[in-house]
């Protein structure tokens, strides 16, 4: 039903670091070679080696400038569902095809049943909904749902592709339900953000916001040694210098 | 109650990924990461790192992770092709493999038989120099290189020639103990993966990172501090914190007096012979000047040398020791922050601020661990110390035509703050230390015809007796590389060679055989003037460059101008080395080599490169590819691999070597050797102990151990060179000492560049044209999706970057008139292209950028030519030139005069609004090439699905 | 957001189609249209087609048309599951309505058309909900919104009855009805755009990223160079010289000369009151496209923010 589920005590997510994402997109495409033979299988691109090429992505990696000149910083975005706690884009569903699980708080949609009416699109702040064209149903990210519980993958492996690929180590998988995870760990140390609170969709993936380097002092440290108005030739410091090996 | 889509959902939470996995190595770029490559019914599923795998660690990039799309690209060429229309006009007929091989056997067995070095092979984005150097060798034609000389010999030789490693494939920052690291122009670069994961774990530990880079994109993204340079100071810069260092007297003494030529003492006889050259004793030892003794051997155990003074030889000659040369070079005021900051972009205080933060981590945050250690002295050492900042640098600094002495001042800098292979500082990646530099000169002297050149094509000159020119000076290389033009050509010069071909100079070649080398588009300087020589016609309609032929298994830009097409295997259809040889993937930890296994059959008329080499060696009849009947000694590639030995004992592979496997780095062939590489996932590696894992350029243990493995042929120090000894013998020789002469034309230009100390220059393309009308210097970056790669036959990665734009200072282009999204032409001294303008903040005000290689000519790699890439992308590349602008004398490549590296970073350019009507499609737009016969129609709707549930 | 014209002429045509219903389910009971079998029989048949073929209309929107009666599970929480399900269960009296003016059965004729007219009420204020119960657009998620539609719906079925009516000399009441749903339209319409015009949007580039503790946020790379499906549907702009002109022409065009050609229709009566209440019905037509199409190109989605193309703040 796309009634919400009584929440969930297992919210599993992702935890997106932001501080350390160098934009590869390394997430990107490994989102989309295990997906599209995987669950949710195709996911299809159109025009593929022409004009107006247009795939489906369950993860994009956006690329902004936050602040101006050299006080700003870039950052690497990639966006991908939540998986909220109160998705509307489940609950506007007229099919039931959009639905939370209660067991862990995936949100997915079953492409059988899917009558492809978009609305769930409409319903989502955050462009997680992948609408397939070519077979007129929509698709999102699954979290990877046929790989974290697949026993065929080596058990520290069992998370979605994008966290498993990211060579810089900026994306987590865990339960956010559970404070003591490491995720939530994570989300606490580092002031984990969710992304448009005000709308109410109450996220479960986190971002982790760049750090900012402390501006550093103008001038010189006070150790900087003599300055040069001191130093007449600073080759004769080196004439009684006695060094060995 | 309605149904719940989830109770009627079909979830296979647990099926297996394919039927099969198996491993081989990553060729999307040049990382070489570990893969493990998921099939079902013969179809690759999934692509995934190897967990077990040291480059990667079971990561895998933005373009690994596509490899699918590569893999099955329609762009994939299906059959041999002979030309049978004009070059460039796309007319083919497929041929057998047999016509093919006789053809080029036809061609290749003349031109061995009269002149071999009318042969010119060049390999691109080669990974298997270490059988494609050694065939041109027995082919005898000194006419070879890959694209290193395009892309990085600054680094490479700014780094051999003065630490015995270099950034990248010969070193790496101490990732685990590092504190403060500095990268220079390195935005997606060498080496991909490992940067990123070292990155995040320095973050991690909270260690600081800056980024110097005209564009704060990638890595500099996520740095703690972004240096918004312009374009080619970066030596300048360099040079100024060396001159802060010592004028603050931050320097480790200690360290350059053990390990680099700072004690050495260096002949001040202005106009002698001998001056600049070490002062040595009677059995060649380097002499310092020892504070009791006077001058004795430099390496003596006991040394207690002075650094500064002029002191009197025993044989009434004046030396300085080379410490006082370095230190009154930069503490000279031109290298004063106040002098540098407006040209580099910041402000003095600034750079002052960054050498004392520098020295702060240096020499008051030092790393002791407690790993005893024997010296080459054989002292013993009970912890192992270290300065604990770290540099990197790439591309950046590498392409311009200051780039060697830019680097080689980076390395002064380490040396200075005894920063080279300590905890936490840069490291050595095994085979490396290596001698400095590493090896003999190269070959190429007296090529006659049936016979092959000892020795290795790309080597190492010592002076002006290794250069590869006539008496006269002229060169013996088609592309000019080891002559005086670029004494120092490591890597050779393909961006040289088409055009010197086409111009004969120094003479006209027969056959052009090239590999993986998109010369007709990203991979050459200036794309239009090199298809121009490649379609050039003599009086009798003849073309200038009479047989081109070209491997690629892409029908990539440069496939129409070719008249024998050999189509390639894809890297998942292919056996390869990454040769102990050649450039295997060690690491800090130790030694290491790794293969590609083919992991899907190929479903067309194709064989790999490789394969097609060693059968045309047998069929030409090269000594090391016969029997002594005359019979192919290799059946294939993966033959030659296991049973190849380029020394008694040593061939591609280091690994399982021995009839047993036992051995490591030397041993017999092994007929195993390959299985057991597949079965340890494709890669060997040899851990170093913990007290072989510092220090190793004097590390006793380590050099002895390194010896043994065949390595390197010895076991002495590597003392690290601040002076290059080689740089004086050329300038002495440009100052008329010696029988080895530059010619006229070049004498000043060697006396200047080849300076034995690092110093900064503007880049030669700018001091030797009116810059005042081109006040932006522009740039180009990879992006990393598409890092190291050009083909945009990947239907996924084609959706990342499928046009490019001129990136530009928002600040800028408002002083400009210039606004987001503005249609504007870019024009340098010799052209202009058109692009659509966006603005940021992250950019050095008076530099633009692009990303490279997006932009494709219409047609080309089976995309309709209405695509985005041609429509909307463009190449930064036909506004650089290859040459310099003209002048008297020889034409001259716009390349770094000591190495022949490729300048394309010098550009400078302005940037002016189109005129109204011109908005809409990039410019240039060449004619849209059509493809080789029978290439497969490309699908309009692509569904990729290898074995999905929901199909 | 994109307008697409099949939901654009969904809407319309339907609001029309449940209006005219309404109004006959209405005013036939009170004797203040044609009682006649024709009349009857004409209007409501519009009536139905109308409401046919813009639910025919709004199928050409989906993906997979052919599972649609998927839609009708879940009534429980979706407003897209509720109006189908109601505007299906609307055909029932409808239909029987339409019979039983065809065979003149007037006991059956007053329940029919009494509940056929509570059902088109309540699918047109279920086709306003589901616009009005999405967060993520600040344009429709508004109070004004789905009274809109009922509003809007009630005043071009008015004004059709009234064309329809004139034909048979009886336009009074409904025209009357219509005059007074257009000044209101007109009203509600204006309070709709100064509400919406003066409202923040409802994040910006800094909360959709959370990078706002740092400074401005500006797009420097979209994740893919070509667009794609979230920016056609949810990143749709117009320029605001067009707004204004479309936001007149709605209604001005639309709502508020439509009401006085039908006041001047009341007031001449006859043949001028046919003339006046055909073009006062031409004119809501137009003018319901132009309001509709607004409707659409106006809104602005949460999601162009991540793209660079969010609104800005008034």
């Amino acid at each position: 039903m796309t009634s919400l589920p009584a929440p969930s005590a297992k919210k599993l997510g992702l935890v997106i670091d932001l501080d350390t994402c160098v934009g590869c997109q390394a997430c990107a495409t490994n989102c989309k070679e295990w997906n599209t033979s995987g669950h949710m299988a195709p996911l299809p691109d159109h025009h593929p080696y022409s004009a107006g090429v247009e795939g489906v992505w369950f993860n994009r990696v956006h690329s902004y400038e936050a602040g101006d000149g050299e006080d700003g910083r870039t950052v690497h975005f990639p966006r991908s569902c939540l998986h909220c706690e109160t998705p509307a884009c489940v609950t506007v569903c007229p099919t039931g095809a959009s639905y939370k699980r209660a067991e862990d708080g995936i949100v997915l949609v079953n492409t059988d049943i899917c009558i492809g009416c978009q609305l769930c699109a409409w319903a989502c702040p955050y462009g997680a909904r992948e609408f397939d064209e070519d077979q007129g149903v929509m698709k999102k990210c699954t979290l990877c749902v046929d790989r974290i519980y697949n026993e065929h993958i080596p058990e520290e492996r069992r998370v979605p592709a994008c966290v498993s690929t990211c060579p810089a180590n900026a994306r987590h998988f865990g339960d956010l339900g559970d404070p003591d995870s490491d995720v939530s760990k994570l989300v606490a140390e580092r002031g984990g953000m969710e992304l448009m609170p005000e709308l109410g969709y109450k996220p479960v993936n986190r971002y982790l916001p760049p750090r900012r380097a402390p501006k550093p002092d103008a001038g010189p440290p006070k150790d900087a040694g003599p300055l040069p108005s001191q130093i007449t030739n600073p080759l004769l410091r080196w004439v009684d210098k006695v060094l060995s090996r | 109650m309605p149904a719940d889509g989830g109770a009627t959902d079909r979830i296979v939470y647990s099926a297996p990924i394919g039927d099969e996995v198996k491993t081989t190595t990553c060729y999307m770029c040049a990382c070489r990461c570990g893969i493990r490559v998921h099939l079902k019914d013969g179809r690759v599923r999934y692509i995934e790192g190897n967990p077990d795998h040291p480059v990667n660690r079971g990561v895998l990039c933005g373009k690994g992770s596509a490899g699918i799309m590569t893999q099955y690209s329609p762009a994939r060429l299906q059959a041999p092709l002979k030309r049978v229309g004009p070059r460039g006009s796309g007319e083919y007929a497929e041929i057998s493999w047999d016509e093919a091989l006789e053809t080029a056997t036809g061609w290749l067995k003349h031109i061995r038989e009269t002149d071999p070095k009318r042969l010119a092979l060049f390999t691109g984005r080669d990974q298997s120099q270490s059988l494609t150097g050694f065939w041109a060798a027995q082919f005898g034609t000194p006419n070879f290189a890959a694209h290193g000389g395009f892309c990085s010999v600054n680094m490479a030789a700014g780094g051999l020639y003065t630490i015995g490693g270099s950034f990248w494939e010969f070193g790496e920052p101490d990732w685990e103990r590092a504190k403060y690291l500095m990268i220079f122009g390195v935005a997606e670069d060498h080496d991909s993966n490992p940067i990123k994961i070292g990155l995040a774990s320095m973050k991690k530990r909270g260690a600081k990172i800056v980024s110097v880079n005209p564009v704060r994109t990638g890595y500099s993204a996520i740095s703690d501090e972004w240096v918004g340079i312009r374009p080619g100071t970066d030596g300048l810069f360099i040079m100024a914190l060396i001159h802060e260092l010592i004028r603050t007297d931050k320097v480790d003494g200690e360290f350059l007096v053990r390990y680099t030529n700072a004690p050495w003492l260096v002949v001040r006889n202005p106009g002698g012979a001998d001056d600049g050259l070490f002062a040595r004793d009677a059995d060649g030892k380097p002499l310092a000047w020892d504070r009791a003794r006077g001058a004795i051997a430099a390496d003596t155990a006991d040394l207690s040398p002075v650094l500064v003074g002029e002191f009197t030889l025993p044989d009434g000659r004046v030396a300085k020791p080379v410490f006082n040369l370095m230190a009154e070079r930069y503490l000279g005021e031109e290298y004063a922050p106040e002098a540098v900051a407006e040209r580099c972009g910041f402000s003095a205080e600034r750079i002052r601020r960054l050498a004392a933060e520098i020295a702060d981590v240096a020499f008051n945050q030092t790393i002791t661990l407690d790993i005893p250690w024997t010296d080459v002295w054989g002292r013993k050492h009970e912890t192992m110390v270290g300065r604990p900042v770290a540099f990197h640098a790439m591309r950046g600094i590498s392409a311009h035509s200051n780039g060697f002495h830019t680097c080689r001042a980076l390395h002064l800098l380490q040396m200075i703050l005894g920063a080279v292979d300590t905890p936490g500082s840069w490291r050595y990646k095994s085979p490396f230390p290596r001698p400095i530099p590493p090896g003999p000169g190269p070959a190429g002297k007296g090529a006659k015809p049936n016979t092959p050149l000892a020795g290795n094509i790309l080597s190492f000159t010592h002076g002006p007796d290794d250069l590869l020119v006539e008496d006269d000076g002229t060169p013996l290389r088609i592309d000019h590389s080891f002559s005086w033009e670029a004494p120092l050509g490591l890597h050779g010069m393909m961006h040289t060679v088409i055009g010197h071909a086409a111009k004969g100079d120094p003479y006209k070649i027969d056959t052009l055989f090239m590999f993986m080398a998109n010369m007709a588009w990203n991979s050459a300087m200036n794309p239009l003037e090199t298809i121009d020589c490649l379609t050039q016609q003599d009086e009798n309609g003849d073309y200038v460059i009479p047989h081109v032929i070209y491997s690629d298994a892409y029908f990539s830009e440069t496939v129409p101008y070719a008249d024998l097409i050999l189509p390639d295997t894809t890297y998942l259809e292919r056996w390869d080395a990454i040769s102990i040889l050649d450039r295997p993937i060690g690491s800090a930890h130790g030694p290491g080599d790794a293969i590609r296994q083919p992991v899907v059959e190929p479903d067309r008329n194709v064989r790999q490169f490789q394969t097609v080499l060693i059968e045309l060696g047998a069929r030409l009849g090269l000594p090391a590819f016969v029997k002594e009947d005359g019979s192919p000694r290799f059946k294939d590639y993966p033959d030659y691999l296991t049973n190849h030995q380029r020394t008694p004992g040593v061939g591609p592979l280091a690994g399982w070597r021995g009839e047993d496997g036992s051995k490591k780095g030397v041993g017999e062939p092994n007929p195993n050797q390959l299985q057991r590489y597949i079965e340890n996932g494709c890669f060997w590696r040899h851990h170093l102990a913990p007290e072989e894992s510092y220090f190793k350029h004097a590390n006793a243990t380590y050099l002895a151990n390194s010896k043994a493995m065949g390595m390197q042929g010895q076991s002495n120090q590597i003392v690290l060179q601040i002076w290059s000894e080689p740089l004086q013998k050329f300038r002495l020789a440009a100052e008329g000492h010696g029988t080895k002469q530059p010619p006229e034309a070049l004498r000043e230009r060697v006396r200047t560049y080849c300076d034995p100390l690092p110093f900064w220059y503007a880049p030669l393309e700018q001091q030797q044209h009116d810059t005042e009308p081109f006040p932006l210097s522009a740039v180009t970056q990879r992006p990393m999706a598409m890092y190291h790669s050009w083909g945009s036959m990947n239907a996924w990665l084609r959706q990342i970057h499928g046009s490019n734009k001129l990136y530009m200072s928002r600040e800028r282009a408002a002083a400009d008139g210039l606004a987001q999204d503005d249609w504007v032409w870019v024009e340098s001294r010799s052209g202009r292209v058109k692009a659509q303008l966006t603005l940021m903040e992250g950019v050095n005000r008076d530099t633009v950028w692009t990303w490279n290689a997006i932009g494709k000519r219409a047609g080309a790699w089976m995309l309709s030519p209405d695509a985005a890439e041609s429509q909307r992308g463009f190449l930064l590349n036909h506004v650089i030139s290859e040459w310099l602008p003209s002048q008297a004398g020889p034409r001259l490549a716009n390349a770094d005069p000591v190495t022949g590296q490729a300048a394309w970073y010098d550009l400078r350019v302005k940037v002016t609004k189109v005129a109204p009507g011109e908005e809409g499609v990039t410019a240039p737009h060449p004619d849209v090439l059509e493809p080789p016969p029978d290439m497969p129609d490309p699908p309009d709707i692509l569904r990729f699905n290898a074995g999905g549930q929901k199909p | 957001m994109n307008p697409a014209p099949s939901i654009i002429f969904f809407t319309v045509a339907s609001g029309a189609g449940y209006g005219l219903l309404f109004w006959m389910g209405l005013l036939r009971p009170l004797g203040l249209v044609p009682q006649t079998a024709g009349f009857g029989v004409l209007t409501v048949g519009i009536a139905l087609a109308l409401t046919m073929l813009g639910l025919l209309s709004s199928t050409a929107h989906l993906g997979r048309p052919e599972r649609a009666w998927r839609a009708l599970s879940q009534w429980r929480s979706s407003w897209l599951s509720r109006e189908g399900i109601c505007a299906i269960a609307t055909f029932a009296p409808a239909g029987l309505f339409f019979l039983a003016l065809a065979g003149q059965s007037e006991w059956l004729a007053l329940p029919t058309g009494l509940l056929a007219a509570a059902g088109a009420a309540v699918t047109v204020w279920c086709t306003g909900m589901i616009y009005a119960s999405l967060p993520t657009i600040r344009q429709w998620h508004h109070p004004l919104v789905a009274p809109g539609y009922l509003l809007f719906g009630a005043f071009s079925g008015a004004a059709l009855l009234a064309t329809l009516a004139a034909f048979w000399g009886a336009a009074m009441a409904p025209a009357a009805i219509a005059a007074v749903l257009g000044a209101v339209a007109f009203v509600l319409k204006r309070a709709y755009w100064a509400s919406v015009d003066a409202g923040p949007p409802l994040a910006t580039m800094e909360t959709a990223t959370g990078l706002g503790f740092i400074g401005k946020v500006r797009v420097l790379d979209p994740p893919h160079t070509e667009t794609n499906y979230l920016l056609r549907e949810m990143a749709f702009r117009i320029g605001r010289v067009h707004a204004a002109k479309l936001r007149r022409i709605a209604s001005v065009a639309g709502f508020a000369v439509p009401a006085a050609l039908l006041l001047l229709a009341l007031l001449t009566g006859g043949a001028f009151a046919g003339v006046f209440a055909v073009a006062a019905a031409a004119l809501v037509t137009v003018g319901l496209l132009a309001e509709r199409w607004l409707m659409f190109a106006e809104a602005t989605h949460t999601v162009a923010l991540y793209y660079g193309a969010g609104e800005h703040a008034p």
